[in-house]
């Protein structure tokens, strides 16, 4: 019950928030320079005033601000966004037909790194002082400070180039016809330097924050009450100590799984991989507007669901929590 | 630089040739290539930019298709025959032609690609139909273009990019941009649209009827798409791609690319479009308003530095305004060479105070860049104050159509003709605002107006060339823009790719007669 009526207030609460940055979004980019149809005149190489003309008329650019306001949000309020300028396809079908492989990308690299992170991170914390755990936070502090684009050329020139492992880039094999299980595995092995691109710079911050928290943790009382009580070390780190550590842990995966449908711009980039930070990108470029006001829309909307299950799954993993937004 | 990349161009050619004499085609085989960036549609003449003209080339036909002397050559049209007056074009079409659904291709579908479809959709038709009276089909095979006055560039405009001919049964009478055939193009080309995964690959399958003779040798080809500079030139490296068409790899990576076994390189392939750097200087205020300092701009830059340097020494530093591609061009004139103390000179003589100047370089990757800042370290040293700015695409755009700017970068097609790719450059009635593709320096020179115009139709050729002469002189003198460069794109692909350049386009159309030799 208590549940129940939490989620109804918080996605009453959503619906608003959904709302105010449809109309924000719209404004901010009116601000942007660079008009749509002269792009996409440029980018034909020929224009004449009659064909600047076609496509404004065609975009309904040539109407006033409020005007093309009140149809975006009256459309979106059917859940109609419009058509692409550049690609002429509706806005909807352009992400929904992405999504699937940046889902992928982003949920591959969100549990490897969640999960190496706090393997890690744990590890870290039970070896203070000792090389091993220098070790790791040494790893981690290197990764948390190289640069995503480097680490993705120079992975694709050991893996791909030099030693021909790995493919360098795309989502499966083109031309080879794969099905099945084989398609699988292709997608699989196209997918390993791009995940681990992308996973090597939050599981560095997700083992930097375990350590730290746990270590933390294990300053607390009830840690020494435990340990008075005479409970082995090691189902006192995994129960009171790594229990209460992560807190702070769910709310970073909160925000990161947040992300996950904005994708991630320089991994799609660099490994071509079809996903919807490339289709970003590319709408910003071309001020394809409709299409950019449609991703930022869903990418919001994601956020926000998030932030209702990150909240949940607190209290989940802290149940003084419930009471409190009880 | 220079030396080597040169010697590899001649050796491939001389490769080329010998190994095309020694073997006989061989049939099969699917050709993996590039497209950067990825076309907005496939359809051409609905859309006219250069990742569309590269793919659907090989989709659609033009009545013309011209060898790499830009002579025209027979396509669909078999035959072409003009009047004395140079005002009636006759075209008589190969029989037995069908589109890609399998319907006949006959004299109705020409006059409506080019009555109907181009007149509404397409810019650049435009320009060249507003010189047409009248086409009609005489018979099933035979189609007649009546001008209103001679009009020189027009047997040059047939080009497949262009003039495209598209399928009269599916778009006559439909909302042509709503048209459900869009996705899925129909053509009469030697290949047929068989998939595209967006943001993946386009996927092109052999036309098993192609009315000429075993063509298409491929079985197919597969454009990847791939965003990324430097991993587009990873994939030709670890031999994934076949061929790198013009423009998809930064020049830098060129030389170590060419360098590598199994590659050649050719720089033919480009004359059609002949892309021409320029630098647009605002003829309307500020220091480039005035004359002496746009000449000295020119006089400050050493642009043979910049070829071989940023260009590798590939492409060719333009006289003057008409390129060397282009026809009619003028030699007489003196050669704005790189000559620091004349350009002091004439700043001093104008009373240049040293205002600051900005330029903005053209965003489209690297080479780009440090071109930009090699042109303003050219400029500082004889006493231009000038800074770069750099923008995205679309700041670019809006700046040029706005003409806010005082020095910027950018490159057009010549089209092989002066009346086609270079008078719009300087014709006053081509100024408006909004269009960074028109005469964006503002300049305005009647006799040179004049001139153009009268060249544009003046019958036959001896005519047009004394007027070019002239008008060249004076544009020569007058600098309206900087001219930088005919750029040299280079195609690279793996030498067992033959036979792939064999028009004035390139891979445009090229795959048509290319054939594997595995």
């Amino acid at each position: 019950m208590v549940y129940a009526r939490l989620i109804l207030m918080r996605l009453f609460k959503a619906v608003i928030v959904l709302f105010l940055i449809v109309i924000f979004n719209f404004l901010l980019i009116q601000l942007a320079p660079g008009d749509p149809a002269a792009i996409l005149a440029g980018e034909a190489g020929a224009a004449d005033q009659e064909f600047l003309n076609q496509l404004r008329e065609r975009f309904g650019l040539d109407q006033p601000m409020y005007v093309q306001l009140w149809r975006y949000v009256s459309g979106i309020a059917m859940l109609d966004f419009g058509y692409s300028y550049r690609l002429g396809v509706p806005v909807f079908d352009l992400i929904m037909d992405r999504l699937p492989a940046t889902l992928l990308l982003t949920g591959t690299a969100f549990v490897l790194s969640l999960v190496l992170g706090i393997v890690a991170g744990s590890m870290a914390a039970s070896r203070v002082k000792k090389p091993s755990g220098s070790i790791i936070m040494a790893l981690a502090l290197v990764f948390y400070a190289t640069p995503l684009f480097w680490v993705a050329l120079m992975s694709v020139v050991v893996f791909s180039v030099y030693l021909g492992w790995l493919p360098a880039y795309g989502l499966y094999t083109v031309g080879a016809g794969h099905t099945g299980f084989a398609l699988v595995l292709d997608v699989a092995k196209h997918l390993v330097l791009p995940a681990t691109t992308l996973a090597l710079f939050f599981m560095a911050i997700y083992t930097r924050m375990t350590r730290t928290s746990m270590l933390d943790a294990a300053q607390q009382d009830y840690v020494k009450t435990a340990r008075a009580k005479g409970l082995k070390p090691s189902i006192i780190q995994r129960r009171h100590v790594l229990r209460n550590a992560l807190l702070p842990i769910i709310t970073l995966a909160g925000l990161q799984a947040g992300q996950m449908v904005g994708g991630a711009i320089l991994t799609e980039t660099v490994f071509a991989w079809p996903g919807i930070g490339r289709l970003m990108f590319e709408a910003l470029q071309q001020r394809d507007y409709n299409l950019l006001l449609g991703i930022f829309f869903f990418s919001a909307a994601l956020v926000i669901v998030f932030n209702i299950i990150t909240d949940l799954v607190y209290s989940l993993a802290d149940p003084r929590i419930k009471k409190g937004a009880a | 630089m220079k030396k080597p990349l040169a010697l590899a161009i001649s050796a491939a050619a001389l490769a080329f040739t010998s190994a095309a004499l020694a073997d006989d085609p061989k049939e099969g085989g699917v050709v993996n290539t590039i497209i950067q960036p990825e076309p907005p549609g496939l359809v051409l003449g609905m859309v006219q930019n250069a990742p569309t003209r590269t793919v659907s080339g090989n989709i659609y036909e033009g009545l013309l298709r011209y060898s790499t002397d830009l002579e025209p050559m027979p396509q669909l049209a078999e035959s072409w025959e003009v009047s004395d007056d140079g005002r009636t074009y006759t075209f008589h079409l190969r029989e037995g032609v069908t589109w890609h659904d399998g319907e006949a291709f006959t004299a109705d579908d020409v006059v409506f690609s080019a009555d109907v479809f181009h007149r509404e959709l397409n810019p650049s038709a435009r320009a060249v139909l507003q010189h047409v009276e009248s086409i009609e089909a005489t018979d099933d095979h035979t189609v007649v273009f009546t001008l209103k006055q001679p009009f020189g560039p027009f047997l040059i405009s047939f080009e497949a990019g262009t003039f495209t001919m598209v399928p009269e049964h599916l778009y006559a009478g439909t909302d042509f941009r709503n048209n459900e055939h869009n996705d899925h193009p129909i053509g009469t080309g030697p290949f047929k649209f068989s998939n595209w995964e967006r943001g993946t690959v386009i996927e092109l399958v052999k036309n098993e009827e192609y009315y000429e003779e075993g063509l298409p040798y491929l079985d197919g080809v597969n454009w990847h798409i791939i965003p990324d500079g430097a991993s587009r030139a990873v994939a030709f490296e670890n031999e994934t791609i076949d061929v790198l068409p013009s423009g998809t790899v930064e020049n830098f990576d060129i030389p170590r690319l060419a360098e590598m076994d199994n590659v050649c390189m050719t720089e033919e392939g480009h004359e059609y479009f002949s892309p021409f750097a320029m630098l647009w200087m605002n003829n309307r205020e500020g220091p480039t308003a005035d004359k002496r300092f746009r000449q000295a701009v020119m006089y400050a830059m050493d642009r043979e530095f910049a070829k071989d340097v940023l260009w590798n020494g590939l492409g060719n530093v333009p006289l003057s305004a008409f390129g060397s591609n282009a026809r009619f061009q003028n030699d007489d004139l003196e050669p704005y060479d790189y000559n620091p103390d004349r350009a002091r000179e004439l700043l001093d003589e104008m009373g240049y105070d040293g205002e600051e100047i900005t330029i903005l370089p053209l965003p489209y990757g690297e080479t780009w860049t440090r071109w930009a800042e090699a042109v303003q370290q050219n400029l500082r040293e004889v006493g231009i104050n000038v800074e770069t700015q750099a923008t995205d695409v679309g700041g670019w755009n809006q700046r040029l159509g706005d003409w806010d700017y005082d020095l910027a970068f950018t490159y057009l097609y010549q089209y092989g003709d002066p009346a086609l790719g270079i008078s719009r450059t300087y014709l006053s009635d081509n100024i408006a605002k909004g269009s960074p593709w028109n005469n964006v320096e503002g300049y305005e020179n009647e006799r040179v107006d004049e001139l153009f115009n009268e060249a544009a139709t003046a019958f036959p050729d001896e005519e047009r060339e004394a007027l070019y002469s002239e008008v060249q002189e004076i544009l020569h003198e007058d600098v309206p823009v900087g001219w930088l460069m005919e750029l040299g794109f280079p195609t690279l692909y793996r030498c067992d790719v033959q036979n792939l350049v064999t028009s004035g386009v390139g891979v445009n159309d090229g795959f048509k007669d290319a054939w594997l030799d595995r």
